[in-house]
């Protein structure tokens, strides 16, 4: 049994054009101590399966399929439940450190007040555990930082301090939407590599989401591309990068201008954009924009196959399976 | 000596702070604290630095957006803080910016063909309808929108669409210099590499010099001719593109690139980072001597004391008391 199970998950929306489908049919397991990257531009319904995930989303959302943490289904589970297990079991990370900490709380607060409603912990005990999280997280003098409001970090620490907010009640699976979006690129370096530095000494899993494959390859141990709410790829980090099955993926990773290649040359791009989640075509999402595409891509959409080999790799393509 | 299409010589925008603040009165916010960069006509310049740094003040201040409180902005010659009304208006007529978010900076009640049209209307009011209907049309295909679309309105198309409109609506009146202030930050990647050989292909095209703004080392390092690195207001590095990427001389520049995620685990994993400590320092009271002094891991005392003078290097200059000969 895995830590976490996701089993065709579905995520609808009715609307006045009809059924949007944000998430059709996702799977995928993590591992305990493992980081999941899920890749995707806006639109492709990573941050819709991370909601679902946490059971966060707004009501009017039609969510099937199965989500398991520790045998445990999350489907349909009361709000009790989910708050029962928020906070030791599942965590969160948002994009904004800013509106997701309170403006009139000294960090310490609220650092403490997880302690108190989650442990009844309090007084020096709970500020001991606080500190002890802080500096895990690397945030510079600590003692000081403790009685300071949000609005006198900078975002970076900001960020350090959601980080912490996450981590203090050790859970054993901390969702990350787009942690280090918000940041620059010299802070974003640090706030990673304090993740991966956190997750390898606590052996919690992490789930992120984000559109750069740059800090998917930082991070990341398996890797699953999203495209118009369908799984498209699934692999290691490094077979994905060093061999990308899906023309989305490639394609992709072709349109990133990098500073390990030479300068100028024209850009890859994708021509055309993704297609309207309430009137997906019949067959493959990504054909309309796919250069391979052919009649039977057209007409049904691909299942996600086993390319074999080593590592499992795992692709939604008619043509991939052709090829192997 | 043939005139810049723009030349820049040490600008200054300080923004006073509101009184009353007791602590702070009479501080000011030094946005931009003496910037010199020249631009020659069909060249590009790419602008880049954290948030906070100065880049969109300083693009701002060339159109005088924002109050300029010292140094001079030479276009073709003349200095812009001189201009009268008349001349500001050719200026920008001259000089179009396209913002970063493409949804704000369209008038949501305009159509699409009434927007291209508009900057025809202000500059070129010499025109007939007929000729004016004839040049959007024109402009929109060029930026890859079918003219048929002209009815419709912003509302009704993604991010990147709206950011073609926001060039057609830029380039329509023949500019000499296109402002790219983030242009294409807000957009996803297969997109962004859409939008980005759109704005190669029409410059190439018209000859318009471009001032490209970016936070984004590896877009600046794909469109640049030469590249201005920003810090707390001041130029760090000011060199041609492939002199500073192939050796970035100053520690900052160093840092931005080594914190630039590279798509692949292999050379991610292995790479050896010099992180920067610390916080962007406040601008309302700079460290003395470098502004970079507080983060930079080669500070010495004597970059406490003095500030550093422009040095010149392969390709341009470096502002750096630490410089390695």
């Amino acid at each position: 049994m895995s830590l976490l199970e996701v089993d065709s998950l579905a995520v609808g929306y009715r609307s006045a054009r009809g059924l949007v489908r944000a998430v059709d049919r996702v799977s995928f397991t993590l591992e305990p101590g493992r980081c999941l990257g899920i890749v995707g531009e806006s639109g492709s319904g990573k941050t819709q399966t991370c909601l679902a995930i946490a059971g966060l989303l707004p009501t009017e959302a039609t969510v099937t399929g199965s989500v398991r943490l520790r045998g445990r289904e999350l489907i349909g589970a009361s709000r009790r439940d989910y708050n029962s297990l928020r906070g030791k079991q599942i965590a969160m990370v948002f994009q904004d450190p800013m509106s997701s900490l309170t403006p009139h709380l000294t960090v310490g607060s609220q650092l403490c007040e997880v302690l108190r409603v989650h442990e009844g912990m309090r007084g020096p005990a709970a500020r001991r555990r606080a500190l002890e999280i802080m500096e895990r997280v690397r945030i510079p003098d600590p003692e000081r930082r403790f009685d300071m409001y949000p609005f006198e970090l900078s975002g970076g620490m900001r960020q350090r301090v959601m980080i912490a907010l996450a981590l203090i009640l050790k859970p054993a699976l901390v969702l990350a939407d787009e942690p280090t979006t918000a940041l620059d690129v010299t802070v974003q370096a640090e706030v990673i590599a304090t993740f991966r530095a956190v997750i390898e000494h606590t052996g919690t899993a992490l789930l992120l989401v984000t559109h750069d494959l740059g800090v998917v390859a930082g991070i990341c141990d398996e890797v699953m591309v999203m495209y118009a709410g369908r799984t498209v790829e699934c692999a290691a980090a490094q077979s994905l990068f060093a061999a990308p099955a899906h023309p989305y993926t490639r394609a992709l990773l072709d349109c990133l201008p990098r500073a390990d290649r030479p300068r100028g040359a024209r850009m890859t791009a994708i021509p055309g954009q993704p297609p309207d989640l309430a009137a997906l075509p019949a067959g493959c999402s990504f054909a309309a924009r796919c250069v391979h595409a052919e009649d039977r891509c057209r007409e049904s959409a691909p299942t996600l196959q086993s390319l074999g080999g080593a590592v499992d790799h795992g692709v939604a393509c008619w043509r991939s399976e052709a090829a192997a | 000596m043939s005139a810049s299409l723009l030349e820049i010589r040490d600008i200054r925008v300080h923004f006073p702070l509101r009184k009353g603040a007791a602590r702070n009165a009479g501080a000011v916010v030094r946005a931009v604290d003496g910037v010199s960069f020249k631009l020659q006509a069909g060249r590009t310049l790419g602008v880049v630095g954290e948030s906070g740094c100065g880049k969109s003040t300083l693009a701002r201040s060339l159109l005088r957006l924002v109050p300029v409180t010292g140094g001079q902005i030479l276009w073709q010659g003349s200095d812009v803080l001189t201009f009268n009304e008349r001349q500001m208006r050719d200026l920008r007529r001259d000089v179009r910016m396209v913002f970063q978010d493409p949804f704000a900076s369209l008038n949501p009640r305009m159509t699409i063909g009434e927007l291209v049209r508009e900057p025809l209307e202000l500059f070129m009011p010499e025109l007939d309808t007929r000729s004016r209907q004839q040049a959007v049309d024109s402009m929109l295909a060029k930026v890859g929108l079918d003219p048929r679309v002209a009815d419709r309105y912003p509302h009704e198309f993604s991010g990147g669409q709206c950011q073609r409109i926001s060039i057609a609506r830029a380039l329509i009146g023949n500019p000499k210099l296109l402002i790219c202030d983030e242009s294409v930050s807000a957009l996803d990647v297969s997109i962004r590499s859409q939008i980005l050989n759109l704005l190669t292909d029409l410059q190439a095209e018209t000859g318009v010099a471009c001032l490209f703004i970016s936070h984004d080392l590896s877009v600046i390092r794909h469109v640049s001719d030469d590249v201005l690195v920003l810090y707390l207001g001041r130029a760090m590095e000011y060199r041609a593109a492939d002199a500073l990427f192939d050796d970035p001389r100053h520690p900052y520049t160093r840092a931005l690139l080594d914190a630039a995620p590279v798509p692949d685990p292999a050379v991610e994993r292995q790479r050896l980072r010099t992180t920067l400590g610390g916080d962007l320092p406040s601008p309302v009271e700079p460290p003395s001597g470098c502004v970079f002094r507080t983060r930079c891991p080669r500070a010495d005392t004597r970059c406490a004391i003095s500030l550093p003078t422009a040095h010149t290097v392969a390709g341009g200059v470096v502002a750096c008391h630490r410089l390695e000969v």
